[in-house]
């Protein structure tokens, strides 16, 4: 990190005016970047939780040696950081942009591509590392290995014929070309490309590394939080930091902490054109009580469903003496769908409830409400009326419940 | 003449009535210069819209009020010309994407990406952005919200988009983890008779409270719907009074007919008889998942407790094959038929369940 900004400082004292100009434009816009860019991890020592594929990545760029590589686990786990924190250790700030192609699922990935860019890219000669004494010094920071390297994020979602057509292009360039395929689930990958890769599993980030990697950056954005926020936020982005993230700068901007008056805006824009390098520094002005972010505000972002309205719905649920469970659910069911809930997020919870957490339903009842809740899931997927749908699975479940 | 929804819109923040923290919400968001794009979900007649519009005004004036309508010409990779209409002003564009069914994802890419590379024109405008709305998002199929993603990462200095949609369940997951989620809630009754109250004063009607509650009641906490209601009260009788009928809609009162017929008798003749209704209302417009939704509900006061929740299920059953079929007046009818039979089966004190 800190060679990385050393570095830097070299480069913009031997070419002053160019590369003062050059640096000047994205700290510009560096405070309406998404957090989850601004954040991403700058080198592999900065990639949290994931020992297992970290030592063995540390150790490739000693060794200058790479197999192909192949990342899957859940989203929000920094499969994609880790290959950019790598990319840039290996190469740096100048080699990066020649030396590494990243293609994600939004650029058109069909066939054609794979055959063209790709193997072009492939097939390029290595660009050389800057030559003279500042290139010396710049081979001793980055080791520069001799191949090129192409990512192809959420490879799961290329054709099946784009895949093949990758296989050979993987053994005939791999003198100068290596590969790194990441993607979420590792069986869309046809068999003979996974071969050819080492693969490396990332796991669900734990509570206590993403809680701290979340305080820190409330802290460098000068965020107050709440008591128990991070925790919500953890319970909410389901070990998706990613989308953590998203939620804590949703929330930051909803309550206004990160944005100051419009004038204000401006005056602060032209100063850091001025001093570009310290833009961690942020809002010093100190933030008032009103802009905290709170609890709430995070679930109400993450649209989760609040405990007491979900209670309210269960236990119209439960069978009981008064009232018919039909008037009482289609009433409960009623007002959640008017308030606008939708209705992915009120199974999800309900599952929670009902299933993980509920002790006392038998198994033999917890296994025909899990085949309710899969039929109701498929059927909102395909586009079915919300509110007839939920009023269904609730009416079901009470039934199952209702035997006991 | 306006019809009062259209005459009595709120157009700024301020006069909004019900919901005042988010009107709070979405000032500071305006005010801030730093808006994100917006992912706006609520029931129907919750008023999206509505503060939508309240919103534009307050980030750029007076001047998005001053509306046109444009048609354009999209050509499709398999040379199709389609046709689609774009509601803009100086600052915002507003589009329809599920118009053109599916070739959405063109036109999203095509428009977008034109919006996205020009800059604002107006230098005296207050913001760099523009803003397109783009109305029914959940509609929107997964290749043109594939193609959404990358744009509005790519050119969201140039461009904030404001989704609407009534549920985020159709949306897809990287979509929603870019916007900021604003849930709109249905109006409760209250606030519903509140408004009415206000706008009859505003129209010289004379003022009749539980009438107005009855409508707000009667509306499903639908405001937009509430208010045709209430005009079409007033524009009915000239001395409205606490009794005076609420006249359903047209489909309403037929669909409520059918399900009379269907408890009356349950007969093969009876199924052509309700078949030919079907058809009238289906001729009409009448989406059929509104059909079968709305005969589902007025069917349950009619019935036994006990079938209720097996009525349920077969209504959702053929509601999610309505969808995924292809011709819907055989769904509807196989409801009708289920039914029929799961009342002549109750009514018999038989169980019969030998289809499950």
């Amino acid at each position: 990190m800190a060679s990385f900004f050393d570095i830097r400082a070299r480069q913009a004292a031997a070419a002053a005016t160019a590369s003062s100009s050059k640096q000047q434009t994205p700290t510009q816009d560096n405070r309406l970047q998404p957090w989850v860019e601004k954040y991403r991890p700058k080198s592999l020592d900065d990639v949290t939780a994931q020992d297992h594929t970290v030592t063995v990545l540390r150790r490739t760029l000693q060794s200058a040696n790479l197999p192909h590589m192949l990342f899957y686990g859940p989203p929000g786990t920094g499969k994609t950081s880790t290959v950019l924190a790598l990319a840039k250790q290996l190469y740096g700030p100048e080699l990066i942009k020649s030396r590494v192609l990243e293609l994600n699922a939004s650029d058109e990935r069909g066939i054609s591509i794979v055959r063209e860019k790709v193997k072009d890219f492939a097939r390029m000669q290595l660009s050389n590392p800057p030559a003279g004494p500042a290139g010396e010094e710049y081979r001793k920071k980055y080791p520069c290995p001799p191949y090129k390297i192409i990512v192809l994020d959420e490879a799961d979602s290329m054709t099946q014929d784009a895949q093949s057509a990758l296989r050979r292009t993987m053994e005939t360039y791999s003198k100068i070309t290596r590969f790194c395929l990441i993607c979420n689930y590792v069986t869309r990958i046809i068999d003979p490309l996974a071969s050819r890769c080492s693969k490396f599993r990332f796991k669900s980030l734990d509570e206590v590394n993403a809680g701290k990697r979340l305080q820190d950056i409330a802290k460098l954005e000068n965020v107050p939080l709440e008591d128990g926020v991070v925790d919500t936020l953890l319970r909410c982005s389901e070990g998706d930091l990613r989308k953590a993230i998203t939620f804590l700068q949703s929330a930051a901007r909803l309550v206004g902490v990160v944005q100051a008056a419009p004038a204000a805006d401006k005056k602060r824009k032209r100063a850091k054109i001025d001093d570009d390098e310290d833009e961690d520094v942020m809002d010093v002005d100190q933030p008032s009580s009103s802009n905290l972010v709170t609890v709430r505000s995070i679930e109400d972002i993450a649209g989760v469903i609040p405990t007491n309205t979900i209670d309210n719905l269960l236990t119209a649920m439960q069978p009981s003496s008064k009232g018919t469970v039909y008037g009482r659910v289609s009433k409960a069911v009623e007002d959640l769908v008017a308030e606008g809930w939708s209705a992915t997020q009120i199974v999800t919870q309900m599952y929670e409830e009902i299933v993980i957490k509920d002790d006392t339903t038998g198994d033999w009842q917890k296994a025909r409400i899990v085949l309710c809740f899969s039929d109701v899931d498929k059927r909102l997927v395909d586009g079915s009326d919300e509110h007839l749908t939920i009023l269904d699975l609730c009416l079901q479940v009470a039934g199952i419940l209702g035997e006991r | 003449m306006a019809l009062l929804v259209d005459k009595h819109r709120p157009r700024t923040l301020e006069t909004l009535t019900y919901h005042s923290d988010l009107s709070a919400r979405l000032r500071s968001l305006a005010a801030s210069g730093d808006f994100p794009h917006l992912l706006i979900y609520g029931p129907s007649g919750a008023g999206k819209k509505t503060r939508i519009t309240a919103t534009l005004r307050a980030l750029y004036g007076p001047g998005v009020e001053k509306i046109k309508i444009d048609s354009r010409v999209f050509q499709t990779s398999s040379n199709r010309k389609l046709e689609f209409n774009i509601v803009s002003s100086n600052y915002h564009l507003e589009i329809t994407p599920s118009d053109v069914g599916n070739y959405d994802r063109v036109v999203v890419q095509d428009l977008l990406k034109e919006v996205a590379q020009t800059q604002q024109v107006d230098l005296s405008a207050k913001q760099r952005f523009k803003v397109v709305v783009i109305n029914e998002a959940d509609h929107l199929t997964r290749d043109a919200q594939a193609a959404l993603r990358r744009t509005m990462e790519k050119y969201s200095p140039n461009l904030r988009l404001i989704l609407l949609a009534n549920s985020t369940s159709n949306i897809i997951a990287p979509i929603r983890s870019r916007c900021l989620l604003v849930r709109v809630a249905a109006p409760t009754e209250e606030d519903i008779a509140g408004v009415l109250a206000r706008v009859g004063k505003k129209e010289g009607y004379k003022s009749c409270e539980p009438l107005e509650r009855r409508i707000a009641k009667d509306s499903g906490r639908n405001l937009r719907r509430a208010l045709l209601m209430f005009e079409a009260v007033h524009a009915q009788n000239d001395n409205v009074t606490e009794k005076t009928q609420i006249p359903p809609p047209d489909w309403e009162a037929l669909i409520e007919v059918i399900a009379k017929e269907m408890i009356e008798e349950r007969s093969p003749q009876r199924i052509l008889q309700v078949r030919a209704k079907l058809y009238d209302l289906l001729t009409h417009c009448i989406p059929a998942t509104t059909i079968l939704k709305t005969l589902t509900f007025k069917l349950m006061p009619k019935v036994d407790d006990a079938l209720k929740s097996d009525i349920v299920k077969w209504s959702a059953f053929y509601e999610h094959r309505i969808r995924m079929g292809s011709k819907v007046i055989f769904h509807l009818e196989a409801f009708v038929a289920k039914f029929m039979r799961l009342y002549e089966g109750n009514l018999m004190g038989m169980d019969m369940d030998f289809d499950d």
